[in-house]
């Protein structure tokens, strides 16, 4: 029979003995050595059934297959633009992926240029290399506005239970806000209100592994902007 | 018996103080400090790596570099800059941390790890070490344990724990730095300065294992405290 040697919503180290027996499966961030299923970053641990689930509490963005992401086109060449995602390699963009269709031979600096941001979703992710689709709905150019970054474990806490708690921040404070699974978020809206919106998501970056958060948010907030 | 000008028992190790999250720039970073030698280790990565010779397609690599601040000396100047002892920590340092890692997820990318020496009491690649480890798990880096490293040294025939610069410049003293991987007791660092017998390097280095123990576990509390309420 196996054994578990941690409590749900426990915060785990690298190296830690969170199983002991076949009866437990390990899942992303945690791996199997002989008997024991083992954590290999810090994080929150959860039992699922069998599965033990480990929510990472640090490190950077690693893309997934189907991610919206907020880029910035880094370099372009015939066919392709290069967009920088928060990852160690830039992603790829390919001019037949985006939303309208482009002439052979275009020149796609008139669609997306150097510095632009470009919201997209990962379409495949192949060890190194990743690429961009732009087709369906939402993914655009971004237009004036701020971009902040923030650490892309903590993303889930600022989108919160179907997307409660960003439509608490646009809600309150007038603004358009659209949230990259790499950590970058785009504000928009008058300077003011940006400004606490933006406080306000730095408030969950900062206290996002604690409970009680969606009440802290309103408190902070107040009366809408 | 030998009696250690510390008052320290002969396997009492120093005062040890960890912690984690220091440069808000780095991905990940974090302080180890063991009696009067303290450590502090930043993370950045993975990124691209450049020159683009060293990139390799198949794994990414990692890039230490160790270095001993100016005044961080008890008596001269330390001289700026790398030098033959400099170079020669990285390599150890980078090899004793490889085997934690898994970086075949990042093809062409580089994770640099900068270990900067503040103030030196001997043991420095040690303490290196243990706050290179904490960094690295700062920065979220998927490892397999959290290397923990101690110096053991041997003077007049008689094992000391965590030995200190006071006790290495003894005449005949033996200066063994160790890491060891807690949880399996894997050795991916083990240097020697000095003389002795093959059954007494044995001893030290089981000596070694048992003090990791405790680095560990502190290590262990450090990387928890940032997230305690």
């Amino acid at each position: 029979m196996g054994e578990l040697h941690i409590q749900p919503k426990d915060i785990v180290v690298p190296g830690q003995i969170l199983a002991t027996g076949m009866d437990y499966l390990p899942t992303y961030d945690t791996f199997r050595d002989g008997d024991h299923i083992i954590a290999a970053r810090v994080g929150l641990v959860n039992v699922d059934g069998r599965l033990i689930k480990l929510i990472p509490l640090n490190g950077r963005y690693f893309p997934k297959q189907g991610d919206q992401v907020i880029g910035r086109v880094v370099d372009m060449n015939f066919s392709n633009w290069y967009v920088d995602i928060n990852f160690a390699n830039d992603a790829v963009l390919s001019s037949r992926d985006t939303a309208e269709f482009i002439d052979r031979g275009a020149d796609l600096s008139k669609i997306f240029c150097h510095g632009d941001y470009i919201v997209a979703e990962i379409a495949k992710v192949t060890r190194g290399t990743v690429e961009l689709n732009m087709r369906g709905p939402g993914f655009r150019k971004l237009g004036p506005g701020k971009i902040i970054k923030v650490n892309s474990t903590k993303v889930p806490r600022i989108i919160g239970k179907q997307g409660s708690m960003i439509t608490l921040i646009k809600e309150k404070t007038g603004c358009k806000i659209t949230v990259g699974q790499n950590g970058l978020v785009w504000v928009s809206g008058e300077p003011a209100a940006e400004i606490k919106a933006i406080h306000a998501i730095n408030l969950i970056e900062q206290k996002a592994h604690l409970e009680g958060l969606t009440d802290e948010v309103t408190k902070f907030l107040g009366a809408p902007a | 018996m030998i009696k250690r000008e510390s008052g320290r028992k002969v396997d009492e190790l120093r005062p040890i103080e960890a912690k984690t999250g220091v440069i808000p720039r780095a991905d990940g970073s974090a302080m180890f400090k063991i009696g009067n030698t303290t450590a502090y280790a930043a993370v950045y990565g993975p990124r691209e790596l450049h020159p683009k010779f060293l990139q390799n397609p198949e794994t990414g690599i990692l890039r230490c570099s160790y270095n001993m601040i100016a005044f961080s000396g008890s008596g001269e100047r330390v001289r700026p800059g790398g030098n033959r002892r400099s170079k020669e920590i990285s390599l150890v340092t980078e090899k004793a941390l490889l085997p934690v890692l898994d970086l075949s997820q990042y093809p062409n990318a580089v994770i640099d790890v900068f270990i900067e020496l503040i103030e030196t009491d001997a043991g420095t690649r040690c303490a290196g070490i243990c706050a290179a480890a904490l960094a690295l798990a700062d920065a979220g880096i998927p490892m397999k344990d959290l290397p923990a490293a101690i110096s053991v040294g041997i003077i007049e025939d008689q094992i000391i724990v965590d030995i200190d610069a006071n006790e290495d410049c003894d005449i005949g003293a033996v200066d063994v730095p160790v890491c060891v991987l807690p949880r399996t007791g894997e050795i991916t660092l083990l240097q020697m300065d000095g003389i002795t017998t093959l059954d007494l390097l044995k001893k030290v280095i089981d000596k070694a294992i048992v003090a990791t123990k405790e680095v560990n576990k502190i290590q262990q509390e450090a990387l928890k405290k940032r997230y305690q309420a």
